[in-house]
Order: C-alpha cells, then sequence, then structure tokens
C-alpha cells in the first residue's frame, strides 16, 4: 500500500495516499500490537495451571475478609479535577498550531496578541479554579 | 526516487516518509517491538544492577551471567504461572485493561528518530517507522489512551485499593500531561514543526542572533536553548510514568499496589509493568528527539564527518536512551516520594503557570527577533506588550504573596493560642488523654522513678 505512491507522477491522488500512507504504518502497528497481546494472553491462557479455590478468589484487602461491596465511594475532587484537565489539555492543543505557523511571514503582531489574549483567558481559567479552592487539596 | 547511496547530512523530512514499501514498514514494526521488549527486559536488569550498586548490594547475580536473564525468567515464570481471576471482577474490563496499556505505549515509538536516510537492502529509507505532521501529538494522544487502561483497570478489579489507586494514577498522569503539552510549546515555536524528523533537523545547527550588531552563535540543542522547558519536561516526564519521585500510584503504604492490586503477579501483571517501561523509554525519546539534539552526534564526535551518516547515529541515540533511563534510575536511588497534595499543587500551581508565563517570554523574545528583520517599526509595540506582561505577572504574584502570608500568619496565630490553651488544660481538645502527672520508669533493671513533666 505504501510502495506504489512514489512512483507515479506527482498528482493529488498521490499526494493523498502518501499522507495516508504514514498514518497506515500506524494503524498497523496498532493492529500488530493487538494481535500481540491478545496472542500472549491466549497462549499463557493455554499453558497455564487453573486450580481456583473460593478462597483465592476474594478481593485482596491485606489478608482479612472484604468488606462491602468493592467499589468504594470516593471523593467527587478527582471528577473536577478531570474536567479541568479536558479544558487546559483542550487550550494547550490550540497553541501548537499557533506555534507552529508563529513565525511564518505574514502572522505578524497581530498573531502575538491574539495568543496573549488566549493564555490571559487560560490564566484568569487557572487562578478562578485556586480562588474557588478546587486545587487545595485538604 | 533517485538511488542515492551517500546519507543525507540534513537528515529526513517528512516528504521521505509514507513511501516505504510494505516489507521495510514491517521490518521496522518489528524492530521497534523487539528493540522495546528487549530493552524492557534488560532495562528492567539494568535497574535493579544500577540501582543495588548505589546501596551497596549486588543485585540480581544468579540467573545467567551477572543475573543478566533474570527478567528473562520472571517473564517466563508470569507466563506459566496461575492467573488468579477473582470472582467480583468485571471480567471484560479486567481483561481488557492491560491490551489497553500496553499497546499503545508501543505505537508512540512509531514517531521517535532512529537515524538519518539509510540504505536498507539497496532501498533508501529514514530510520524512523512513520513521521506525521502531528507527530508530537500521537505521543500526548496515546499516553492519554493509556490513561483508560489504569481507569479501567481500577474500576474493573472492583476493589477499593484498586479504585483509589485508579482515581489516582490517573489525576496524576493528566495533571503532568497538561504541562509535558505546554512544554513542547516552546520547542515547536523555534522548530516551527511538530513533526519529529524536522525538529530534529532543526537541532543540527544554532544559527545566530543578531543582539545590537553582535551575531551570538545560539547553542544547538534545545536543552540548552529553551532550558527552562527542558527542566519542567523532565519533572513531567517523572510525574507521567509514574516514576520515584512521584509515584505515589504505587505508594504501598497507602494502597497496597495501586490500581494492579488485583491483578497478582500474571501475565497481566507483566503487561503493566512493561507498559511502564516502554513509556519511561518513550518519554526519554522524546526528551533526546524534542531537546537533546535526538539522533545526532554530541559535540566532541560532531567533529568527525561521518558521525552524522549511516547507521552511526543508531548508536548515539542508544547511548543517549541509557543515559537517559540511568538518570531515572538516579532519581529512584536519590529521592523520596512526595506527599499526593504536594503532587497536585505542585502540578497545577507551579508548572502550569509558570509554563504559560514562559512561554509569553519565548513568543515575544521570537517576535522581537522577526519584527528587527521584517518590519522594524513594531519593536516598540512588543516592548510593550512584553512590559504589560511582566508587570502583570508581579502584580499578580505580589498580590498572592501578600494574601498568603495574612493566611499563614492568622494560622500561625491561631495555632499559638491552642497550644497555650491545650497546655492549661489538657483535655480542652476534647480528645482523651493519658494522665499527664504520672511517673514513668528509666533504664533497664534500675526500675528509676521519673517524675512527670521531665523526660
Amino acid at each position: 500500500m505504501g510502495g506504489h505512491g512514489s512512483r507515479e507522477p506527482e498528482t493529488g491522488w498521490s499526494t493523498v495516499n502518501e499522507y495516508f500512507a504514514s498514518y497506515a504504518v500506524v494503524a498497523a502497528l496498532l493492529a500488530a500490537g493487538v494481535a500481540v497481546f491478545a496472542g500472549a494472553l491466549l497462549a499463557s491462557r493455554l499453558l497455564r495451571p487453573d486450580r481456583p479455590t473460593p478462597e483465592k478468589l476474594t478481593t485482596y484487602e491485606c489478608g482479612v475478609d472484604p468488606v462491602g461491596e468493592g467499589w468504594a465511594q470516593s471523593q467527587i475532587r478527582y471528577y473536577v479535577y478531570t474536567y479541568l484537565y479536558v479544558v487546559f489539555a483542550v487550550d494547550a492543543v490550540f497553541l501548537f498550531p499557533w506555534a507552529t505557523v508563529f513565525a511564518a511571514p505574514g502572522f505578524g503582531m497581530t498573531t502575538l496578541v491574539e495568543m496573549f489574549v488566549f493564555l490571559a483567558f487560560i490564566g484568569l481559567g487557572i487562578l478562578y479554579a485556586w480562588r474557588k479552592r478546587v486545587l487545595t487539596w485538604t | 526516487m533517485i538511488p542515492n547511496l551517500v546519507a543525507d547530512p540534513a537528515g529526513p523530512t517528512l516528504a521521505d516518509f509514507g513511501k516505504d514499501p510494505l516489507w521495510i514498514s514491517i521490518i521496522k514494526a518489528l524492530f521497534i517491538f523487539v528493540f522495546l521488549m528487549l530493552g524492557v527486559l534488560f532495562g528492567v536488569w539494568f535497574e535493579r544492577k544500577l540501582i543495588s550498586r548505589m546501596q551497596h548490594r549486588y543485585g540480581p547475580n544468579r540467573a545467567g551471567k551477572f543475573g543478566l536473564l533474570q527478567s528473562v525468567a520472571d517473564g517466563l515464570k508470569m507466563g506459566l504461572k496461575e492467573d488468579i481471576l477473582p470472582r467480583v471482577v468485571d471480567k471484560v474490563v479486567y481483561i481488557l485493561a492491560p491490551v489497553i496499556i500496553a499497546v499503545p505505549a508501543f505505537l508512540s515509538y512509531s514517531i521517535i528518530p532512529f537515524g538519518p536516510m539509510v540504505s536498507m537492502f539497496g532501498v533508501r529509507t529514514p530510520l524512523q517507522l512513520t513521521d506525521l505532521p502531528v507527530a508530537v501529538l500521537l505521543v500526548l494522544a496515546m499516553s492519554s489512551i493509556g490513561v483508560y487502561g489504569i481507569v479501567l483497570a481500577g474500576w474493573g478489579s472492583r476493589s477499593p485499593y484498586a479504585v483509589l489507586g485508579g482515581l489516582r494514577s490517573t489525576a496524576q498522569v493528566i495533571s503532568y500531561e497538561i504541562a509535558m503539552g505546554l512544554s513542547f510549546v516552546a520547542v515547536f515555536l523555534f522548530a516551527g514543526t511538530l513533526s519529529t524528523s524536522e525538529i530534529v533537523a532543526k537541532q543540527a545547527s544554532g544559527g545566530t542572533w543578531s543582539l545590537g550588531g553582535l551575531d551570538i552563535p545560539l547553542p544547538s540543542w534545545y536543552a540548552i536553548l529553551l532550558i527552562p522547558s527542558f527542566l519542567i519536561y523532565v519533572i513531567t516526564m517523572l510525574g507521567e510514568t509514574n516514576r520515584v519521585p512521584f509515584d505515589l500510584p504505587e505508594g504501598e503504604g497507602e494502597l497496597v499496589a495501586g490500581y494492579h492490586t488485583e491483578y497478582s503477579s500474571s501475565l497481566k501483571f507483566a503487561m503493566f509493568q512493561l507498559a511502564e517501561y516502554v513509556n519511561v523509554f518513550t518519554v526519554s525519546g522524546l526528551a533526546i528527539t524534542l531537546f537533546l539534539g535526538g539522533w545526532r552526534a554530541p559535540w566532541p564526535i560532531s567533529l568527525w564527518d561521518g558521525a552524522n551518516t549511516g547507521w552511526w547515529p543508531m548508536l548515539w541515540f542508544f547511548v543517549k536512551l541509557v543515559l537517559v533511563f540511568a538518570f531515572f534510575i538516579w532519581v529512584r536511588a536519590s529521592l523520596p516520594r512526595i506527599r499526593y497534595d504536594q503532587l497536585m499543587a505542585f502540578g497545577w500551581k507551579v508548572l502550569i503557570p509558570l509554563n504559560l508565563a514562559w512561554i509569553l517570554l519565548v513568543a515575544t523574545v521570537r517576535a522581537l527577533q522577526n519584527a528587527r528583520s521584517e518590519q522594524p517599526g513594531s519593536v516598540p509595540v512588543v516592548l510593550v506588550i512584553a512590559a504589560i506582561v511582566v508587570i502583570g505577572a508581579l502584580a499578580i504574584y505580589f498580590r498572592f504573596d501578600t494574601v498568603n502570608q495574612r493566611r499563614r500568619e492568622a494560622k500561625a496565630a491561631e495555632v499559638a493560642a491552642d497550644m497555650e490553651l491545650l497546655d492549661a488544660e489538657p483535655t480542652a481538645g476534647g480528645f482523651p488523654v493519658p494522665a499527664l502527672d504520672l511517673p514513668h520508669y528509666h533504664g533497664v533493671n534500675g526500675r528509676k522513678e521519673v517524675p512527670s513533666g521531665t523526660n
């Protein structure tokens, strides 16, 4: 699939093919990875002994019998951090394309000022979370 | 394609990728798998051996010469021993989680450049599986998918320790991932691209910075040019891979083994272990690619003309990888684990704001450089913006500092008042306290009675 693109004359299609060929390799590696690990799990399943007893199959709680249903309730704080992550990770990703075109001709002062305004908003977001004591771990 | 056997010293660019015949791609993918698998086997051995030397021990020395086969023996045992599937676990999620965590760890390595264009069985090809216009973003995406493995392992185990460990680990990894992503921005500002091969090419020569008619040669490695970014990246790469001093998910005194508590030492546990080490190699490879000049030879070697051609660069890359990995081990031998609230506060209150301020500074300096050459009229504008940013940042800092100072003083006064009250009236805090006026005894056989209030 990757091979024939380079021998054809440079038409639009061969460029597109080459572009996707780079991604196709990643997809192929993904498939190979899944196959290797699934195969390893399967092989181990065929080779290993299997003698379960009720005691072996209990949940580990440092030697005593497990208490409760398993899933422990946890603090809401982790959920809030997930939201913060979504906001700031997306913001960080917006910076990447800006950083690549920043020095290109035609993107003068306006680009810089725009990004200052954008980063000021992000900074305000962090300050707001800080002020609301989301970042404080008691 | 012109069959040119002399390697291009400038290195491959994005246009050189996506043209490999299928069998070349298969060879490269196979090489990455074998490299990482062997890397994990001998990396574990290397870590155990080095850390035991740092602690005046021998380390593994039974299996094979110098204990070299220790990890091979451990791996075989993990594959062949009984695997316990606890009764209450969510079976599908429980089995899927190690696969979800291990596969993306390998995928990240597809964009790490090992070397320049070489001739492989007569085909001219770059020593890198593939490169994308968004290559670095792929690494960040893969580490985000790895987080799913952590969450699902914790959730699917249905054990309190696993759930807590999974949540903790997730919050830590995603927090440090933001700081990590931000530390790349300065590199992209200078390189002008996200493609790893081109970032390496950009670090070949530093260029010059003209300051008042004086040409100052810039260093070529971004680690030196952008040292705050590099330091932040080094900290985040420790946090991102759950390594000491940020190995909270494995705080065994608190959480047993964290999210993989219910994965007794079976093949599934081996996959978590594998993913952890592959992630360490990935962040090390990224550190080398983005900050340490990639596969290019360091200075004394680079004087030799052939240093950056042919297959030699693979050696430089490998040596750099071993050194960065040794740094991980050195840190592990030196530093204690930090507390969880300190970890999160450090990530959000120090690393991210510092990073944002540094990006603004770098962008301003870059704009100043461009303005000098392109539109000299706009230099004052940039300087005014820079002054506003610096003054604003200082104002915010001082405001926070005074508020914090006031809060700290109030807290200290409160504690002092409490202590005074408790000194006078020990039971005032509402807690049962032992009678403080009881005498106690010193010595083994002396039975010397000591009155209360002394030691």
